[in-house]
């Protein structure tokens, strides 16, 4: 039972050497660029660093331990400081969950515009997406510095800045959602002569309604942080008390806010997993 | 005919009545939802003070600032004691004189004596003139205004604007007088101040002027495309060194917008960001293999490195970033490390997730030719996933390097605590917008960097999840 062997065997092996040749010489040169900026990353940072790295990595755990020490001296005098900061947690919260809000709402207006299926003047649909591109590349920081800068110290700012952000990167998953649902509903709409925001409403916001709640949740998730980090550049709430904490030194308070701040960004997280998996029945 | 429509209506709500219930009831709810929705937004629109931001929104200030990032200015300072002694200095710098020292700096034609050969005339870009005397300042020729002003000093040496009872208030617009200062601002673009011991002159132009090459650089006088053609020129500029190498050292060194510096502390950010992304997958490849229930049968392991992942994520990057700060000091590795843990988080909870979603089959394939479980893995798993582990890295990247301009920011240096400097100073908004710029275009940059290694690896731009 021997069976026939292609005739052209010999041809297929020869060249299953050179894929399998010219694969291998790809692997090395990445591999090989991998390693060069490796290296010139490090040389660079070498270069660029205060502290000697052998240094840093021996007081790693100093900073971490005073606190821990500073708090364990409080012995049970501690519990009333993490209440105490509850408040401006709240404040941060708000900011986060104002400007998501606000936020999404551009988010949606952007996508319409910035969708083929929907709109079929170019222009419009180019100019839109540059400007979620710019809106989206600016680091939050940058904007809320500017009109820290401008506007004095509130929580404005943050506000304003990580409003403009979300706008811009929820619209581009927006945008990727409005063109990637169904056509057929829109079809069937206006096969029955709807007017554009009638199908907008019947036929495609039903299709992404839920996956749009679900990056908003996402978003928001990334909005806390963004807004702590704020804070800390002044824009108010936990992260401007943190900051001010560290300057003055007060060991204990930082590990309460610092508790405070991670124990609300693992909440969040698995609530927003809870969230997305009910909207859209698998975590995305 | 409409009437058995109803009929047919009628029937057809009977025959499914929970259908239309439940419609009912889901509409109900997404009703409440976006009332309460509403309601929020109010609330959180008084807490936050927006209605203040008309009253924070300062427009002058705003005015200034988008002026200064885009326009320069000249300052022309006559002191009243001497009046030939005029200082044209470029925004007000000692160190930017013209005409003075033996930098060969010619004075700006723009400012030339007066046709009576008495005054000295400083023309603005709009035509009209400030005539600087002696004993008085002359402001003629501007457009929209009707009439010329002339400014003096009183017995008590204070400035005063004269006839000023005689005009009406459409003529004083533009002026502001106060018991020590008379100043005529008629645009942005023009400014004159007069004080009783001097007379300061802001002149506006638009563009960064010095861009290439600063104030006191021998190749100041040539464009940058001339300088450039001069590099391929034998006859040195500068005997000391040759043309090429001071065309890069006076770029290198200017001193009004500092490339040199900016540029190293540009490569600093991304430098964080590349690092700590390329130490993030390092980590958190091998991890999220022991993190894998289709690959680690021992449930406390994957259930210490779940709990692990989500610590490291949940302690945010600001968070490590003070640590690290403490540890290293300003520099790149307080942002690669605080970057890499971080992500070693999200990125290893995302491989992992990946590792369990693969297919069984490919794996079962290489097992039933006898492979041992290391090669069922290599041979099973990493073919599937590679392409997302790749397109997750990558698309961290992008990100990572915006994180890498605020973590800067904070303390740990790069691009990011340049531009805190550079806002801080509160004159040097053409630098803040350049750097703004720079920030933009790298951020850009990276994305698109990020969107071409995944297609060329990948095949596909967009994000794979599973």
């Amino acid at each position: 039972m021997t069976k026939a062997l292609p005739a052209n065997l010999e041809q297929i092996e020869v060249n299953l050497k050179k894929l399998t040749n010219q694969r291998t010489r790809s692997s090395l040169l990445g591999i090989a660029i991998l390693i060069l900026i490796f290296f010139g990353g490090t040389l660079v940072s070498l270069e660029a660093n205060a502290g000697s790295f052998g240094r840093g990595i021996a007081n790693f755990f100093n900073y971490p331990r005073d606190l821990f020490v500073d708090t364990f001296e409080m012995g049970w005098k501690y519990w009333p400081r993490v209440i105490k900061y509850i408040p401006e947690l709240i404040i941060t919260l708000n900011i986060a969950l104002f400007s998501t809000s606000i936020g999404f709402v551009l988010a949606v207006i952007f996508a319409i515009f910035s969708s083929r299926n929907l709109i079929r003047n170019k222009r419009v649909i180019q100019f839109t997406k540059f400007f979620m591109d710019v809106t989206r590349s600016f680091p939050t920081l940058i904007i809320a510095m500017v009109f820290l800068y401008l506007m004095g110290k509130s929580s404005l700012p943050a506000v304003i800045a990580i409003t403009i952000h979300t706008a811009g990167a929820l619209g581009k998953l927006f945008t990727e959602a409005i063109e990637n649902c169904d056509g057929k509903p829109i079809e069937g709409l206006s096969s029955v002569g709807a007017t554009w925001t009638q199908k907008i409403r019947f036929s495609v916001l039903p299709q992404v309604l839920p996956l749009f709640l679900s990056y908003g949740i996402l978003r928001l998730e990334i909005n806390v942080r963004e807004s702590t980090i704020l804070g800390f550049v002044g824009a108010g709430g936990i992260g401007e008390m943190l900051a001010a904490l560290i300057q003055w030194n007060y060991g204990a308070d930082v590990l309460a806010c610092m508790f405070l701040l991670v124990g609300t960004i693992i909440a969040l997280d698995y609530l927003s997993a809870y969230w997305r998996h009910k909207l859209i029945g698998a975590n995305q | 005919m409409s009437s058995s429509l109803a009929i047919q209506r009628e029937n057809i709500r009977k025959l499914f009545p929970d259908t239309f219930n439940q419609a009912r009831k889901s509409r109900l709810r997404g009703q409440i939802i976006f009332f309460l929705v509403l309601v929020y937004l109010i609330v959180g629109f008084f807490t936050l003070d927006v209605v203040d931001i008309p009253k924070k929104w300062k427009p002058q200030n705003a005015a200034m600032f988008v002026l200064d990032t885009y326009a320069h200015k000249d300052h022309v300072t006559m002191k009243w004691e001497n009046h030939e002694d005029i200082k044209i200095a470029f925004e007000g710098n000692y160190r930017s004189v013209y005409g003075r020292d033996n930098l060969d700096k010619s004075i700006p034609d723009w400012f030339y004596k007066n046709s009576d050969k008495v005054g000295n005339v400083v023309e603005f870009n709009n035509k009209g003139k400030a005539i600087l005397y002696k004993d008085k300042v002359e402001i003629v020729n501007f457009p929209k205004y009707e009439r010329d002003f002339t400014i003096k000093l009183n017995s008590n040496g204070k400035p005063y604007l004269v006839g000023s009872e005689d005009l009406v208030i459409e003529d004083l617009k533009g002026f502001r007088i106060t018991e020590n200062r008379v100043e005529f601002r008629p645009t942005l673009y023009e400014r004159i101040q007069v004080y009783p011991k001097k007379v300061e002159i802001h002149r506006y132009s638009i563009g960064w002027k010095y861009f290439w090459f600063d104030f006191s650089s021998p190749l100041e006088p040539y464009t940058f495309f001339e300088a450039l053609g001069l590099t391929f020129s034998k006859e040195r500029v500068v005997p000391e060194m040759s043309n090429l190498k001071l065309f890069l050292t006076e770029i290198k060194d200017n001193e009004a917008f500092m490339h040199g510096r900016v540029w190293w502390a540009m490569l600093e950010t991304i430098v964080m960001a590349v690092l700590g992304t390329m130490f993030a997958t390092v980590m958190a490849l091998p991890l999220s293999f022991l993190a894998a229930y289709n690959v680690t049968p021992i449930k406390a392991l994957r259930f210490t490195l779940r709990r692990l992942f989500d610590t490291l994520r949940g302690i945010d990057f600001l968070i490590w970033s003070l640590i690290f700060l403490r540890a290293f000091g300003p520099g790149p590795f307080t942002g690669i490390f605080a970057i890499g843990f971080t992500d070693t988080g999200t990125l290893g909870k995302l491989y992992s997730e990946a590792i369990e979603n693969t297919e069984k089959k490919q794996q079962e394939g290489v097992k039933s030719t006898g492979a041992s479980k290391f090669l069922q893995h290599r041979f099973g798993i990493i073919p599937q996933i590679l392409p997302i582990f790749v397109s997750q890295s990558l698309y961290y990247l992008e990100s990572n390097t915006r994180g890498a301009v605020i973590i800067g920011a904070m303390g740990a240096g790069g691009i990011g605590l340049q531009f805190l400097g550079a806002l801080g100073t509160g004159n040097d908004f053409e630098n803040v917008a350049y750097m703004a710029i720079l920030v933009l275009a790298v951020v850009i940059f990276m994305d698109r960097l990020s969107a071409w290694l995944r297609r060329i690896l990948i095949g596909s731009d967009q994000l794979i999840v599973r």
